[in-house]
């Protein structure tokens, strides 16, 4: 193995250590609490677009969260958080381009 | 005397650091999922268009569905931190903890199969299937064969989302499987198939879908015999890096299928 890649990767490590191990669990404990509100607003009755944006906008946290404390991102260099969730939410952007033309096929109507 | 410092060997920094900061598996690993994301967008893009463009989408699941996705949910966060701690066992040395979490965070993957696969199996014994999926005998007027027939891209969509993400599970078990005990792992896993295999019936999708576990143990055969390693606390990172991945996703898919089809009463 590579001296260069092992030293990079024990300063990681030695930045994991100094990490408390509470937080996984404020962490854990905010995603079920999130996800029981979810499965609350699911049987609100509420109009289909407003529950869609509360429903994504909850999704949304709950991955921030993932991303930010399990995965590690929160303690990533700038460069390394910038580019590689700047890269996605651009790449996921462009495709919702597209969406429009699905409520225009149904203001058009079918034969 | 001078007081000017002569820079010594050992005084000389052995690396420059990353551009990202931090080592190459681990950005490769992002990269890899960054690429997945977009597969996982692509998806559930496609199924938000069809559904958004289709009149009549129906809302079938009932309270037990939820139930049950709801308990899927939480094994599959629970795994989550079960999988933190076990990076945070590697990363200060303690083998044996190490493995205990790895253990247990494929135990909340394996239960979040088992009850995908129970789920689906129930969905499909209700008439909600797919002209790919084996006719189950004796369910011709099932509750949601009406829901098939009138809106195909309701079945279509639902086993190809959850589909896809219950792959990515199982690769995930087996990933984390071969981490934690590597050549042990594999007569568990030719086990496991055979249970998958013989313990459903020949009209369940499952009894062929099985084989992927055949297959795996195959692959990995010849991964742990042709460059056998030792697996150290930077593998374990990555292998977590995907295991969250695969939460992650579902936390999207949840809401966006399960929830939004609630049948409520």
């Amino acid at each position: 193995m590579d001296a260069v890649q092992l030293a990079i990767e024990e300063r990681v490590f030695e930045q994991h250590r100094h990490h408390p191990k509470a937080q996984f669990f404020w962490v854990w404990g905010a995603l079920l609490v999130i996800t029981g509100i979810e499965v609350y607003l699911a049987y609100q009755n509420m109009e289909p677009i407003r529950m869609l944006s509360i429903l994504m906008g909850l999704s949304i946290i709950k991955a921030a969260l993932i991303i930010a404390y399990f995965m590690h991102m929160k303690f990533e260099i700038g460069t390394m958080k910038w580019l590689t969730m700047g890269s996605l939410v651009v790449c996921l952007s462009l495709m919702c381009i597209f969406l429009p033309d699905a409520l225009r096929i149904i203001q058009l109507g079918v034969r | 005397m001078s007081d000017i410092a002569i820079p010594q060997a050992e005084d000389i920094q052995i690396y420059e650091p990353s551009f990202f900061g931090t080592y190459s598996k681990k950005i490769g690993m992002w990269l890899f999922l960054l690429s997945d994301s977009l597969t996982f967008g692509a998806l559930l893009f496609a199924y938000t268009y069809g559904r958004v463009s289709t009149p009549n989408w129906p809302t079938p699941f009932h309270s037990e569905s939820i139930r049950n996705a709801t308990l899927m949910t939480a094994f599959l966060l629970t795994s989550s931190l079960t999988m933190v701690l076990a990076v945070r066992a590697a990363v200060e040395g303690k083998a044996a903890a190490q493995r205990l979490w790895l253990l247990a965070t494929m135990a909340c993957g394996l239960g979040f199969v088992i009850l995908h696969g129970r789920e689906w199996s129930n969905l499909i014994a209700e008439g909600l299937t797919l002209p790919l999926f084996p006719a189950v005998p004796g369910h011709a007027n099932a509750e949601f064969t009406e829901v098939a027939k009138t809106v195909p891209q309701f079945p279509a969509t639902f086993f190809g989302l959850t589909g896809m993400h219950m792959l990515h599970v199982t690769i995930g078990v087996i990933y984390l499987g071969v981490v934690a005990l590597r050549k042990k792992f594999i007569p568990i896993l030719l086990g496991l198939w055979l249970v998958a295999w013989l313990g459903t019936p020949a009209y369940s999708p499952f009894h062929y879908a099985a084989h992927v576990l055949l297959l795996a143990a195959i692959v990995i055969s010849i991964i742990l015999w042709l460059k056998p390693k030792v697996y150290d606390a930077a593998d374990v990172e990555v292998a977590g890096l995907y295991w969250h991945f695969v939460d992650l996703v579902w936390m999207f898919i949840f809401p966006l299928v399960y929830l939004m089809s609630t049948r409520i009463v």
